[in-house]
């Protein structure tokens, strides 16, 4: 069980805003994922090495060279919000 | 060629094509028709009304491939049946979607349905509605890739794209009677696949055989500098591992996948797919995957961190759907809560507690460590098989609505694919019998990183001795 209150403290981290019901909800339910996800306790992982890929490619790097980039309309094109070469967004800096 | 062409495979409508008896436009209006037939039942493609002749410049070439609604293609909607990327319509084309051109065939401009993201195991969770088993209209197609399994097996696709992270090709191509295959992880570009778990994503061909799947993963597979994750190896000719002799090769079959929970219906499929091979000559022999059980759970935290952090970019800033408000923080928040849907929220949410202060030694350190062990398992058994054969899904397809309420139950009839995702081995799905109520049955085989050619040999002597890829659902 993880409660209502740490649901809402982790739902402002990941930036959603939940409605109560949606808060409610989800701490049950993850409480109940997370339940089963404590059987990775009984597995004894001491000496064992994090896998954070299937096969490790390394040191991929690439020549320091210009390519043709996206044109600022295309990027732009998709914005729901714009002006001239930019994206619109609510006043930060008063 | 007088069969209707959308039943045709791609192998056979190319023959056609190469003896100029057909046109590539041939194709298009035979999917048309069909797709307007069937779709409505269907449901496995998005905006279906606008047809596939609507488009004044639309590019007619080859035999058109259908693809998922999360892979990119340059001037026509991709949205992850997601409300937050409603409207997008991508300034470029993912590198598969190149290929498929510089190959000489072409993409539908329709999309296919999925899970919103990727995000499910029954193409349930998306913004447009679910799409229907055509073996059976009231049964989930499975997912996330439902929309491709199902487009294939109703005769609306020659052959689709899907993505797998965690058994989204594999899982609904058992459920729709078709043929899934999720190559080894870095064999195909994931650039301008919109990303669910990088470390666990692979785009792959859902087709209705086994020939025209090794066709086109010849043409989407190979390195690409945008993609750093991609390997850079030589790509050999699938269709050369076509009809090769399987006699003396070397299949696991482990036991942790045939306990509680394996339908047995499901169970006498696989069992008697064994039969049929080992009377080709393939040896069998029971072998051990210790950290089966740990599989989901090790998923359920890895893909959902990897997802927490991906998803971060849909702020309403650049793309899609914003939702109003004065300050910026709050825009945000707004955003997320109503643009995403209610298994996003939930994953998006549990990612971010594996990963937040506290927690993260408990769950995702911990979780990288298992897939560490999981991994081991397959390397140590490869060093003595060829193969591992296995069932896809433990039950053929359930019905629409039966899991939604119970993400854990939904979550765990992934149970038997999660791990190639976790160890990156590619593993492929085709059908192998039907159950009693007429629902068609998998049958997975893995084989060690880059060794697609083992699994093409496989399924391909199996396929040629059977006729369940043959079968055709009704549509009822």
């Amino acid at each position: 069980m993880i409660d209502k209150e740490t649901v809402e403290y982790v739902a402002n981290l990941a930036r959603i805003e939940l409605k109560k019901e949606e808060a409610n909800m989800l701490s049950g339910q993850l409480g109940d994922i997370l339940g089963f996800i404590d059987k990775l306790k009984e597995v004894n992982v001491d000496k064992v090495l994090p896998a954070s890929h299937a096969i490790t490619v390394s040191n991929v790097l690439r020549g320091d060279s210009p390519k043709g980039p996206l044109s600022a309309h295309s990027v732009l094109s998709n914005a729901p919000l714009k002006r001239e070469k930019f994206f619109l967004v609510p006043k930060i800096i008063e | 060629m007088n069969k209707n062409l959308y039943s045709l495979t791609a192998h056979e409508l190319a023959v056609g094509l190469n003896k100029k008896e057909i046109k590539s436009e041939d194709i298009y209006s035979a999917l048309d028709g069909r797709i307007k037939e069937s779709d409505p039942k269907v449901n496995a493609y998005l905006r279906p009304s606008k047809g596939l002749s609507s488009g004044g410049d639309r590019i007619t070439s080859g035999i058109p491939v259908a693809i998922k609604d999360n892979i990119c293609t340059k001037g026509f909607h991709t949205q992850c049946c997601s409300k937050i990327l409603e409207g997008f319509i991508p300034p470029y084309d993912a590198t598969v979607i190149k290929r498929i051109k510089e190959s000489g065939h072409s993409c539908l401009e329709l999309k296919t349905n999925m899970d919103e993201f990727a995000f499910g195991s029954s193409t349930e969770n998306s913004s447009q509605g679910p799409t229907h088993n055509p073996w059976d209209l009231n049964c989930v197609p499975g997912g996330s890739s439902g929309g491709s399994a199902a487009a294939v097996a109703s005769d609306e696709a020659i052959w689709a794209l899907g993505s797998d992270t965690g058994g989204s090709i594999r899982q609904p191509a058992s459920f729709c009677g078709v043929v899934g295959l999720k190559p080894t992880y870095g064999r195909v570009s994931r650039f301008g696949l919109i990303a669910f778990a990088s470390s666990l994503d692979q785009i792959g061909p859902i087709t209705k055989d086994v020939y025209d799947n090794a066709l086109l993963l010849n043409i989407i597979s190979g390195y690409d500098p945008n993609d750093s994750t991609s390997i850079n190896l030589p790509v050999p000719d699938y269709t050369r591992a076509l009809g090769k002799d399987v006699k003396g090769l070397k299949v696991g079959v482990p036991k942790e996948y045939f306990i509680e929970g394996l339908d047995p219906e499901v169970k006498a499929a696989v069992e008697e797919a064994i039969n049929t091979l080992r009377k080709m000559g393939v040896e069998f022999k029971e072998v051990s995957l210790r950290h089966t059980e740990y599989a989901v759970p090790v998923y359920y935290i890895i893909a959902t961190a990897e997802a927490s952090s991906n998803l971060a970019r849909f702020d309403g800033v650049q793309y899609g759907f914003r939702s109003k408000d004065a300050n910026l923080i709050d825009m945000y928040k707004k955003t997320r809560g109503e643009g995403f849907g209610e298994e996003a929220k939930r994953r998006i949410i549990l990612g971010t507690f594996a990963l937040s202060h506290g927690y993260y030694d408990a769950y995702y350190l911990r979780a990288l460590k298992v897939r560490t062990l999981i991994k081991e398992d397959f390397d140590i058994l490869f060093k003595e098989l060829d193969c591992i054969l296995t069932p896809t899904s433990p039950t053929a397809a359930f019905k629409i609505g039966e899991k939604v309420k119970d993400p854990l139950k939904m979550y765990l009839s992934d149970i038997y694919t999660i791990s190639a995702n976790l160890a990156g081995i590619p593993g492929i799905s085709l059908p192998c019998g039907l159950t009693k109520n007429g629902l068609p049955i998998g049958l997975q085989i893995l084989a060690p990183h880059f060794q697609e050619e083992k699994i093409f040999s496989l399924a391909y002597a199996y396929e040629q001795n059977t006729d369940w890829h043959k079968l055709k659902p009704k549509l009822t």
